[in-house]
């Protein structure tokens, strides 16, 4: 009797766990990808009432961490110190020209992180720094900023890591150090990531993402997504997809991330998309190919099974007959 | 060349008065012009170079604009084909290019936009540029306002104002005054039409303020070769 009982009981609670791992993931909360994407913020939570983490309609703007923003640009300070918070900023908006020996592709920090950084909408510098060290599920151990960095520069920008203590990092955290001034270690800023988006009333479809993209983002990004050179021949709009673009590591290419990006920043000076037409475009725009992801272990099964076991990456799905990450350009393509 | 320097001199603020004096000459000219195009029996050719010859006469010679007319060399075609366009439609309101282009033919207009499209970037001549490099204008035009939700102008424009692809026109070395007149003309509603609406949006949000140290910055800029296009 003692033994059925146990197994009745191990039984209900194996259901039960998997009855609310399927109500959470029914119900679109994105734990996964937060947690993938960004250290999670469990112990700041606890210790602040206001924190958004835990509730999606009282995270408004009116949390009580009232922030100043960061501080003008004519505050940068004269000498050594200074000199190093503009030559972050430098990087931060040209890594190309500034980092080159680090980047694989033709975007830059500024390019997701608007102003540099400091807009608002767009996981702005102040938001993160000081929740940092933390750890990340997506290298499953606890990340300072300086390794946060390096993730940015293997995945986003899909290069290498610039090693620590080198000038590249040191002016990045000395920039996202200067730009966080009055913001309190260890507590969350309502700016923190990308805003918060509504679930979408029918889920993303890549025909309808197609049609957004042809009216909204084919003329600055292309219509084929791959960017339009300035009059310098400089980088005029990025690439969004393609051998130029950030790899399948990259938070970006999770479709949740880029919707929330997009409903807050596209089109540039004009965000008017819907919500649906956010996750509908972030879908069409991360069902390209583009590089590997760098953890690729020669398998995209395996790589699909480890790394993108979550319902926002396409990554190892076959669209349109194409299985996505077959036809990569490589990870890591520095200078 | 004569005729030339008498429009450039004509103060080109977007005033009525002026617009429809330089109006009224400039038409007298491109309506010779095409009189004799017509007359002529090996038609388009010749009609177009004397098409471009009128632009020639308040635009330079060679396209790289005067006094307060801006430049045209270098542009992206596909821009200046729907400049021509706008005006001919008046979702560019100006008084001065209306009657200009309100008979051409389309393959004349895109002519045109090739002619000019092709044509390199060399300084401007007379340029009314503004040599006052002002914070103010430098920093709107660098990093925006982010705060109020505008870009940088840099952000469509190009590093330096030097224009992005066929359809983002360079900004720098362009004059002052016509920099500053498209500002107002978007504010004002005598502009509009842009894909999207973009430039519509960004101008409306800006101050009164902002218009004539930005326009002034981007003037006080080296004009550069536009996007290479096939």
């Amino acid at each position: 009797m003692n033994r059925i009982a146990i197994i009745v009981i191990v039984a209900c609670a194996f259901m039960a766990g998997i009855a609310w791992e399927a109500g959470v993931f029914l119900a679109g909360d994105r734990t996964d990808y937060r947690a993938e994407s960004e250290a999670m913020a469990t112990a700041p939570a606890e210790l602040d009432p206001q924190s958004p983490s835990d509730s999606n309609d009282t995270a408004g703007k009116d949390g009580a961490e009232t922030d100043a923003g960061p501080p003008p640009r004519s505050a940068i300070p004269d000498g050594p110190f200074g000199e190093m918070v503009r030559k972050g900023e430098q990087i931060f908006a040209d890594p190309g020209q500034y980092a080159s020996t680090y980047v694989g592709n033709d975007l830059s920090c500024g390019n997701c992180h608007l102003d540099n950084g400091r807009y608002d909408k767009t996981a702005p510098m102040r938001s993160a720094w000081p929740m940092y060290p933390a750890y990340r599920s997506k290298n499953e151990h606890v990340n300072d900023f300086a390794e946060r960095l390096q993730g940015c520069f293997m995945y986003s920008m899909n290069g290498k890591a610039p090693p620590r203590g080198g000038q590249v990092i040191q002016a990045l955290e000395a920039y996202s150090y200067w730009l966080s001034q009055g913001t309190r270690t260890g507590v969350e800023l309502e700016t923190r990531g990308f805003p918060e988006i509504a679930d979408p009333e029918q889920s993303p479809a890549y025909e309808r993402g197609e049609a957004v993209f042809k009216d909204n983002c084919a003329f600055c990004h292309g219509a084929d997504g791959q960017g339009l050179a300035a009059g310098d021949g400089s980088i005029g709009f990025p690439p969004l997809w393609g051998p130029r673009s950030y790899n399948w590591g990259a938070g970006m290419h999770q479709i949740d991330k880029a919707a929330r990006f997009i409903k807050a920043a596209m089109p540039l000076s004009k965000p008017d998309l819907t919500v649906q037409e956010a996750w509908d475009v972030a879908l069409y725009i991360n069902s390209q190919e583009r590089p590997q992801d760098p953890r690729f272990n020669g398998s995209i099964q395996e790589t699909a099974d480890t790394f993108h076991q979550h319902q926002y990456s396409q990554y190892g799905k076959t669209v349109n007959g194409k299985l996505l990450g077959e036809n990569s350009p490589p990870a890591g393509t520095v200078p | 060349m004569d005729s030339a320097n008498v429009i450039s001199r004509v103060d080109q603020q977007e005033g009525v008065l002026p617009m429809i004096r330089t109006g009224t000459v400039v038409g007298l000219m491109l309506w010779t012009s095409l009189s004799i195009a017509e007359s002529n029996t090996d038609a388009t050719q010749s009609t177009e170079a004397l098409l471009v010859q009128s632009c020639a006469a308040c635009h330079g010679p060679e396209g790289q604009g005067v006094a307060n007319f801006p430049r045209l060399a270098g542009l992206g075609e596909r821009y200046l084909l729907a400049q021509l366009d706008a005006f001919a439609s008046g979702k560019r309101d100006n008084a001065i290019m209306k009657p200009l282009v309100v008979n051409l033919s389309h393959s004349q207009k895109q002519a045109l936009a090739e002619h000019f499209s092709a044509l390199p970037v060399k300084p401007a001549q007379n340029s009314s540029g503004g040599s006052a490099i002002n914070d103010a204008g430098r920093n709107l035009a660098l990093h925006g306002r982010w705060d109020e939700g505008i870009p940088a102008c840099v952000q469509c424009h190009g590093p330096d104002g030097s224009g992005i692809g066929e359809d983002f026109p360079p900004l720098a070395g362009q004059p002052a005054r016509y920099l500053q007149d498209q500002l107002e003309a978007w504010r004002s509603g005598k502009r509009s039409g842009d894909p999207m609406g973009l430039m519509e949006q960004v101008a409306k949000s800006l101050d009164g303020d902002d218009l004539a140290p930005v326009a002034d910055y981007f003037a006080s800029l080296p004009s550069k070769k536009g996007a290479d296009h096939e």
